[in-house]
This record gives structure tokens, C-alpha cells and sequence, in this order.
């Protein structure tokens, strides 16, 4: 629809990304106003504001349907900042559907999609309830769809009617101003116009010269001035308008017409048209019968007017001598200029601070600045191989080309990164409609809207979060009666947090339900055969089988789980992100689903490590310290579960090299090197590895979710001799180990293999 | 000759419209986003006539009207009030404000060309 | 031209892999470049060769020999890499060497025999004879997919 150089389209195209930013600002209004209960005349005005420009817009685009909702709802936001109605908690929930109703519209109206009518007619219905007893029916008469244009409605004198076409490239082809050549039909009328400006018709800078000049546009016309009231020249206020013009006009024209020509200063003037069929005033006869008899002729009058003076060349020209016969007055109206040159002009950039680009190209850009990234790294290392001195003019070059290549990738992700503040607002909409789906009372609380995370990131977190939420409403909140119970508020609370918590983006989605009944869902997990009936597992073990493919507590299929799908979808398209979710809950007082995320898909600042001759990269961030293991460090507990003490507490040791099956498990640690890592809830553990190769920043190539992948790597990088590097997300490697093969099979494994 | 148009209107949407509809025909346009803007802009140009659109933030059209009225050089500068409003009392209230004339929302280009004809000369 | 009439003519890029022959059809293939090593992926299936730099991006290779339940061989230098196209994927297929490139029309294809050797899970598609030498024809969604399958 986007055609590269139609100007419509491309408004078009701008007006529904206007309309987006408009939506948002709708939203944080009404979000202010149910929060705060604010009723600060600027709120309203910007929540009515936006709602009036996607009217506004939408008229232009002839989009009916949104200009017919946008119209009502309008009105009664309209009320509200007239001070004429209240808002209650009712009126803003309707306000809130009304938004998201709206924004379905311009989704809709965007794609060329049929329009929910029938949601639509509800909702105004609700809408105009608040409108007390102004009828509804009659409002809607008073819309006008089609596009309006001026309310000066005035014909060009032309027979043919042939500029009702408005689209634009026809302005090339507008029909000529009337003259002889194009004598007037048969139809025609002569008027006799009396038009007397009152003292303030200058203060709207309107122009009687222009008014009578544009009554030429509609025939033939003489003009008599009437200067009997003009005052002494000392005495004249140049502001107030002092004559008066009788204008004879032969035209096709009905009345409405020479009407609308003075449509502007209507109430600024006296105005008397009236018609003259049988006997048309003869064009040079100056005593007609009405003409006060000290008309003068305009010309002679038209200097002693000094306020017109910048108009006074004009004035002259229009109705010069006293009674001119004006077919062809002397218009400056350009002939307008070829279509396509014009269109041009257009299309020119406007300048202005923000740029649209495409996404691909930042796409490309980035790929190119991790292939810069990968490119410095091989070129530094074989600088540094050359033997060259620290102090060389190359080496100190390097560390500033070092500098120059960060700062550009920091630049380049910086454009990629927004606010997840966009994503927030959609979720307030999944809970109000999913609280109304199962009767229940729910609040949204958002924190951290301002958080910046990878444009990318943002997007593919919609779907899981959307499940998240529905999830929490649907599943986590308790119902009204059990809330009463329990003691608790009967509105239900839901809270979307997200915070940067060292290098990594963290999302929360909480409730304040009745937490994971743990019993319910170990018996579920039983029944459905995704673990042994006996046994036996820790409280986040239990916690961790929502995880399981397939698995969903909702005894009752209820409007919301119906369409849902499984916690392990939203597992798996988190992992996909590079994230991590976890649960953590507690009885009577709610469950909480924290995600972890890396602020930008591309790049990280690792530790590349050497595991059974295998070289590796950990995420840096999680590397909280290195030790070099002595004979005595290590304490068995248990055959292949080993511990180390670290200052006052043990910490899990877990053999990285046998993990990742690469070698036997280890039954010396002398000298090997370990890593403590941070784990999500707080604790560390202890991994151990060869040695420690470098610290660098590294590329994140994705592994393609087609083939194979491998536990506990998250993706690879391309190190600076060319070759790949597996990135490890060293917390599924412990988790996966995590269970002693003893014990029950980790859920993921559990999953796997059913 | 060509007239210059200052066109003051929030919606970025309706200002590439007016830009649409008047420089095919040889007019020189300059916009503002809202009525403060519209002032700062308004000190660089002698525009032959202002549009302007009534709902806007920080200061409205009214607002942004009688401060253009109050210079002493744009006191007789037609000012074209641009609102999806056809209501009575606000053509009066902005004919009050000082105001020329006003367009309709969504404005016929062609009819907007020859309202800035009809009012500018 | 010698083209028959009513089939239509494809091109084949045959190689070899432990004496046998096999081929591919030639518009799904990218590249063919040597062998390098590879790096190896944990707990990975044994005809998961690894990954490798293919200018950039990172291509997993598989062994096609122990893709097909052959035995398990050292590489050396002559193997090569055929990187294949599937669905906007790439893949790289290790085989001992390319051969040749061949042209056959539909006619020449015969489908493979229920028992023939290596035809597990439909792996080869057709067979067909040029110069009196056996060639399969390597069904290529079905050997590239095999990762997905095992990973479930």
C-alpha cells in the first residue's frame, strides 16, 4: 500500500504510526486519571486530544468507522472537560475499553480489515449513556464523513461542475475563472447585494476588498460605494470600516452561495441580497432607485481608507472605476503548478529531529557492527602475536580502534533499545479483558515502564507476557468469595515490573493469589504420567513441572486457558531470547514469574574459558569470582556430588567438562580452576574448567532452532582466530545437573523423554 | 507571487495534509507543532495568512490567536481556524479570538486552496 | 537438444561416501568448501559433527556417512562440505568428495527398492544409473530434519 512516491500514502502510512503514539497517550491519560483519580484539566485535555486527532485523521483517510466512534466518544470526553460530567470508576472503565475499542479500529482500519460493528454499537451505546439526555440520534446527524471542505461553499461560476472531483492531482486541471468566452446561462439571476461591515469586522482580519473580488468568482458584478458615513479625514479611525458597497451581480449562482462568500463575516456586517429576475439593474446605470445619492465611485474613496493601505494597490484593482463590469477581474491566483513537480516538493524530508528507518537496515547495520566487533578482536590478536610493543604507535592505535569499535556498538544498540512502556499498555488491556472474561476484580500496577530493551526483545516478549498475564488473572488470583475469605482486598492485584538488575533486563509479572498449590500440581503431573507416582521432589522442583510440555492446572477449561497455550511455550520462547524464567511462590500470598533477559540480542561480555580442550564463552555477568581449586578444597558428599567451602558457606561444585559430556567425571580437582556463579535466587555455585582464556566482548550468533540444540548452550560466537565458540547459559547446566541421577530426572529431561 | 502559510497543528498527520494540499500550488509553507511553536515560528516569517487548529497542547488555538492579534504587525493577518468542530459557538468564540474564517476538518485541498485565496488576496 | 519430451531435466550433484555413490539436486546447494574443524556440541547426536564459521554465521555440519548408519570414519583432508538450502536454512553435509555434477530427467529416476541398503526412514529418494554406477538420490527435507526429530 506503500507505494515509495505517493504522498498520500505515505501520510497515510504516518498517520497510523501518528496514531499509535496517540493511543499511547490516550492510555497513560486515563491510566493517570484511574490511578490518581486525577481530574487535572490538562489530562483530560490530552486524553480528549487524542481521541480528537485520530478523528481528525481518520476523516481525512475517509475512515468512517473510526471517525463514527472517534466522533462519540469524543463528545463525551467532551463533557468530562467541560466539567459537565464526572468521572466515576464506571465512566473510565467504558473509557478504557473505549480506548482499546479505538485502537482495534485503527488497527483494523489500517489493514483494510472489516471493522467490529457490532462491538462498536455496544460500546457507543455505553458511551452515550453518559450523555444523559442529549439524544444520541440527533449527535450522529451532525457527522459528516465525506470529506467537508470549506464551509464557504461557493461554486466557481463554471456550467460544467467540473472541480467537485477533489482529489488532488486534479488541481492541475482546476477550470479557468469565468470570462467572456464562457457567457453565463440561461439560468442566470441578477442580485442586488447591500453589504455594510459593522466596527469590528477588521478586528478579524477580514477584507471587504477580498469579499467583493471574490464575488466576482461568481458573474458578472458593478460595485457602488457608499462613503455618506465616511467622517472627516481627521477624525477617521483606521480600524473601523466606514463605507458601505452595493454590488449588483448577474450570476448562476443561488443564494446560498453569495451567502457563503460572506459566511466569514457573518454578525460582522450588514448583509441584504435580493433578487432581481425581471428587471436586471442595468450595469452602468448609477441611479438606481436604492443608490444612496452621495454614492461616490469605490476608486475615489478607496485613499482616504489608511487602514487598508498594504491593500490599497488591490483594492484599486478590484472594482475600479464606479460601476465596473468585472468578467474577467484581474485574479493572481498562480495557475497551479504541474502535479508531478509538485508532488516532488513534497516528498522532500521534512525537517524535523526524529527519522523513520527501516528496520532492515539498522538489522544490517548491526550485523555489520558485530562483524567490526569480530573483526578488531582477530586483528588485535594478531598484533599481539606480531610481538609488537605495548608502547608502539600500532598497539596504542589498536586500544583507541578498541575504544572507537565499543562506542559504535553501544551507539547502534542504543537505537534498537525503547522503552518496554509500549508492551506494558497492551498488557493493562489483556488484564481488564481477561479479569472481565472470569468475573474477576483486577488491578494492573506497572513499574519501570521506562526500561530500554532491544526493539526485538520487546516484540517477541508479547506473546509470552500476554500468556503470563492471563495466566495470573485467570489461574494465580483467587475469586472474589476465596479473596473474602482470605482476608484480602476483593480487587485482585497484578504487578508488571521491569528493571536492568546487573546487565540483563528483569521482568516480573506477581500476583497477589493464593500462590501454586503444590500438592494439586504434583498430583496433576502424576495423573498425566510426567513424573513416577512416588516421587520425590523439592517445593521449585513442583514449581518447575508448570514448566512441563503439556501440562495446565485449569480443572475447569475456562474462557482464557482454552485459547492458551502451555507454560512451556512461554519457557521456550524465552530461552529463544537468551532469557530465563523462573517461579517463585508463596502460599496465601502469590506467585511471581520473574524473566531474565540480555538487554540486546547481540552482543556480550563473556569469559572464554577451556573445558577439555574445548574452548567456551560464560556470560561475564554471572562470573561473581574465580578460585584455583588446592587438593583439599573439594569435599564429597556423595558419590559424584561434590562441595566446595567458600568462606563460610558450601557451594555445589559441578564438573563443566563432564557436564557437557566431553569427558569423565573428574575425580581430582588439583589446580583446575573454578568459577562461582550467580544463580537467579540468590545462591551461587561453584562450576569447574581448565583455565581462564581472556575477557572480550563477543558477537551472539544465533543457533538455528531448526537444528539440533544443545543443553546448556545458548548460542555460539566467532572468536578472533575465526573459530566458533559455544556460549554457555551455565544456570540450565546446573539445573540440569542439578538432579543426582539417583533422584528424579530433571523436568526438562522428564519432558524430553514422555 | 507566492503566499507563505503558517499552519499550526499538533497532529503531524494534518500538517503533511495542509503541506500536501498548498504546495502544489505554489505556496510556501511553514508549520508549528502547537501554539507556542507557532509564535517562535511566526517571529522568523511575515506568513499572508495563518491556519491554525484549536485543540492543541500548551497553548491552544485561541490561546495562540490572540497572541498573534496582540502583534502589532499580525493584527489584520488572516488567521483560517482549522477544527473537525462545526459547532456555532465555536466559530464565535474563535471570531472573537480574532479569527478570519474557518475550515472544516477533513478540508477539501482545493477548497482550502481557494479559502486562502478568498482571504490572503 | 536432447531433452525428452514431456519430462522435465534436473541437474544432480553426485558425491561419494564410503565408496558409494549419492546425489543431490543442485539448486539446493550452496557452496561446497573443505573441511575444517568443527566445533562439537554437548550431548549431541554422533552424525552432529558440530558447528563451523561459514563467512559469519554459524553452520552446523553432520557427518552424512553416520547419518545414513554407516560406521563411523576419521575425516581427512580430501572431505569437503556441501552446504545445502532447506527452507532458509543451511546446513552443511560432510561427504568424503564431490564427483560431479549430472543431468537426468524424471525418466531416468527409479524409485528405491522397499529393502535397499540406506534407505532408512526415506532418506534416499530415488535411485538412478549413469555409466553403470548406482547413484542415490538423497531426499534432503528428510535428511536435514533428521535434527529436529532428534532433539525431540
Amino acid at each position: 500500500m506503500s507505494t515509495d512516491n505517493d504522498p498520500m500514502a505515505e501520510i497515510r502510512a504516518s498517520f497510523f504510526i501518528e496514531c499509535e503514539e496517540l493511543l499511547e497517550a490516550l492510555q497513560d491519560g486515563l491510566q493517570s486519571m484511574d490511578d490518581d483519580g486525577s481530574d487535572d484539566p490538562e489530562t483530560i485535555n490530552v486524553v480528549f486530544r487524542a481521541v480528537h486527532s485520530i478523528k481528525g485523521g481518520a476523516g481525512a483517510f475517509g475512515l468512517e468507522g473510526l471517525v463514527r466512534f472517534a466522533h462519540r466518544y469524543e463528545t463525551v470526553l467532551d463533557e468530562v472537560r467541560a466539567g459537565r460530567l464526572n468521572v466515576g470508576a464506571d465512566a473510565l472503565k467504558v473509557f478504557f475499553q473505549a480506548a482499546d475499542h479505538l485502537s482495534d479500529l485503527v488497527r483494523f482500519s489500517r489493514d483494510g480489515e472489516d471493522l467490529p460493528d457490532a462491538e462498536t454499537a455496544s460500546l457507543l451505546t455505553e458511551l452515550d449513556g453518559f450523555l444523559g439526555d442529549a439524544p444520541a440520534e440527533e449527535e450522529e446527524e451532525a457527522i459528516e464523513f465525506q470529506p467537508m471542505g470549506l464551509s464557504l461553499d461557493f461554486d466557481l461560476g463554471e456550467s460544467d461542475g467540473g472541480n467537485e472531483d477533489t482529489d488532488l492531482p486534479d488541481l492541475g486541471s482546476l477550470p479557468p475563472p469565468p470570462d467572456f468566452a464562457n457567457p453565463p446561462p440561461v439560468s442566470d439571476t441578477f442580485y442586488k447585494i447591500v453589504f455594510t461591515p459593522h466596527g469590528d469586522l477588521f478586528d478579524t482580519g477580514n477584507e471587504p476588498a477580498l469579499l467583493l473580488r471574490n464575488l466576482m468568482d461568481l458573474g458578472d458584478i458593478s460595485v457602488v460605494c457608499d462613503a455618506s458615513s465616511l467622517p472627516e479625514l481627521g477624525k477617521i479611525t483606521p480600524e473601523i470600516p466606514h463605507l458601505s458597497w452595493t454590488v449588483t451581480l448577474h450570476s448562476t449562482a443561488d443564494e446560498s452561495e453569495i451567502r457563503s462568500v460572506f459566511e466569514f463575516v457573518e454578525g460582522l456586517c450588514q448583509l441584504d441580497i435580493s433578487r432581481n429576475d425581471s428587471a436586471p439593474v442595468p450595469l452602468v446605470d448609477l441611479g438606481s432607485p436604492e443608490v444612496p445619492p452621495k454614492a461616490v465611485p469605490a476608486s475615489e474613496i478607496s485613499m482616504p481608507e489608511p487602514e487598508s493601505a498594504p491593500e490599497a494597490e488591490q483594492f484599486q484593482a478590484a472594482p475600479a472605476p464606479a460601476a465596473l463590469k468585472s468578467g474577467n477581474p484581474a485574479k493572481k491566483t498562480e495557475p497551479p503548478k504541474p502535479v508531478e513537480k509538485a508532488l516532488k516538493t513534497q516528498s522532500s524530508p521534512q525537517a524535523k529531529s526524529v527519522v523513520r528507518v527501516d528496520l532492515d537496515r539498522i538489522e544490517r547495520l548491526v550485523n555489520l557492527v558485530g562483524e567490526l566487533v569480530i573483526n578488531q578482536a582477530m586483528l588485535s590478536q594478531s598484533l599481539e602475536m606480531s610481538g609488537l610493543s605495548p608502547h608502539s604507535d600500532a598497539m596504542s592505535g589498536l586500544e583507541e580502534f578498541q575504544r572507537l569499535t565499543r562506542d559504535i556498538q553501544d551507539s547502534v544498540m542504543m537505537i534498537r533499545a525503547q522503552p518496554v512502556k509500549s508492551l506494558f499498555q497492551r498488557m493493562s488491556r489483556i488484564v481488564r479483558e481477561s479479569s472481565a472474561a472470569v468475573g474477576k476484580d483486577v488491578r494492573l500496577h506497572t513499574f519501570g515502564e521506562g526500561t530500554e530493551v532491544d526493539k526485538t526483545v520487546i516484540e517477541r516478549l508479547a506473546d509470552p507476557l500476554t500468556h503470563m498475564i492471563r495466566n495470573a488473572v485467570d489461574h494465580g488470583l483467587e475469586g472474589p468469595e476465596e479473596r473474602q475469605a482470605a482476608g484480602k482486598p476483593l480487587q485482585g492485584r497484578v504487578n508488571l515490573t521491569a528493571a536492568h538488575r546487573s546487565g540483563r533486563v528483569v521482568i516480573e509479572v506477581s500476583d497477589d493469589g493464593a500462590g501454586i498449590n503444590r500438592a494439586r500440581v504434583l498430583q496433576i503431573a502424576i495423573d498425566k504420567e510426567l513424573v513416577p507416582a512416588d516421587v520425590s521432589l523439592s517445593d521449585t522442583e513442583i514449581d518447575n513441572l508448570l514448566f512441563l510440555p503439556g501440562f495446565s492446572t485449569a480443572s475447569v477449561v475456562s474462557d482464557l486457558s482454552g485459547r492458551g497455550v502451555g507454560m512451556d511455550v512461554v519457557r521456550t520462547a524465552i530461552q529463544a531470547l537468551g532469557g530465563r524464567i523462573t517461579i517463585t511462590s508463596n502460599p496465601g500470598e502469590g506467585t511471581t514469574f520473574s524473566i531474565s533477559l540480555p538487554l540486546t540480542l547481540a552482543v556480550l561480555d563473556g569469559m572464554v574459558i577451556k573445558v577439555a580442550g574445548e574452548t567456551l564463552v560464560l556470560p561475564l555477568n554471572l562470573v561473581v569470582e574465580t578460585l584455583t581449586l588446592g587438593p583439599d578444597d573439594v569435599q564429597t558428599v556423595r558419590p559424584g556430588r561434590n562441595v566446595i567451602e567458600v568462606r563460610s558457606g558450601f557451594v555445589p561444585l559441578f564438573d563443566l567438562g563432564a557436564a557437557l559430556g566431553y569427558r569423565p567425571l573428574l575425580d581430582d580437582f588439583d589446580a583446575y580452576v573454578v568459577l562461582l556463579i550467580a544463580q537467579e535466587d540468590g545462591s551461587n555455585a561453584a562450576l569447574v574448567i581448565d583455565n581462564i582464556i581472556d575477557q572480550r566482548q563477543v558477537v551472539i550468533k544465533g543457533l538455528d532452532e531448526s537444528f539440533y540444540r544443545a543443553p546448556g548452550i545458548a548460542a555460539a560466537t566467532i572468536l578472533g582466530d575465526g573459530q566458533i565458540a559455544l556460549i554457555l547459559d551455565p544456570t540450565d547446566i546446573i539445573s540440569t545437573s542439578n538432579v543426582a541421577p539417583s533422584q528424579a530426572q530433571p523436568a526438562q529431561q522428564v519432558g524430553f523423554s514422555a | 507571487m507566492t503566499l507563505h502559510i503558517l499552519a499550526v497543528d499538533d497532529s503531524r498527520t494534518m500538517r503533511d495534509m495542509i503541506k500536501l494540499a498548498l504546495l502544489p500550488s505554489g505556496f510556501t509553507v511553514h508549520t508549528a507543532d502547537d501554539g507556542i511553536h507557532g509564535i517562535e515560528v511566526l517571529d522568523g516569517i511575515e506568513p499572508d495568512a495563518i491556519i491554525t487548529d484549536i485543540n492543541m497542547p500548551r497553548m491552544d488555538g485561541f490561546g495562540f490567536i490572540d497572541a498573534v492579534r496582540e502583534q502589532d504587525k499580525h493584527r489584520a493577518t488572516p488567521i483560517l481556524v482549522l477544527t473537525t468542530e462545526a459547532a456555532p459557538e465555536l466559530k464565535s468564540r474563535a471570531r472573537a479570538a480574532g479569527a478570519t474564517g474557518w475550515i472544516v476538518k477533513p478540508f477539501d485541498p482545493v477548497k482550502l486552496v481557494k479559502a486562502l485565496q478568498m482571504v490572503a488576496g | 537438444m536432447t531433452e525428452k519430451v514431456g519430462s522435465t531435466s534436473i541437474e544432480l550433484l553426485t558425491f561419494r561416501l564410503a565408496e558409494q555413490e549419492y546425489a543431490l539436486d543442485i539448486m539446493s546447494v550452496r557452496e561446497i568448501r573443505g573441511w575444517t574443524h568443527a566445533t562439537s556440541l554437548p550431548h549431541a547426536p554422533p552424525y552432529m559433527k558440530g558447528v563451523i564459521n561459514l563467512r559469519g554465521t554459524v553452520l552446523p555440519v553432520m557427518d552424512l556417512a553416520s547419518r545414513l548408519g554407516m560406521a563411523d570414519r576419521k575425516q581427512n583432508e580430501r572431505s569437503v562440505i556441501i552446504v545445502v538450502n532447506f527452507e532458509d536454512t543451511m546446513t552443511g553435509l560432510l561427504v568424503d568428495a564431490v564427483s560431479d555434477i549430472v543431468a537426468v530427467t524424471d525418466d531416468d529416476l527409479q524409485p528405491p527398492p522397499e529393502l535397499a541398503a540406506n534407505t532408512i526412514d526415506g532418506v534416499v529418494s530415488a535411485l538412478t544409473l549413469i555409466d553403470e554406477r548406482m547413484i542415490r538420490v538423497l531426499n534432503l527435507p528428510i535428511t536435514v530434519n533428521s535434527f529436529e526429530n532428534a532433539a525431540a
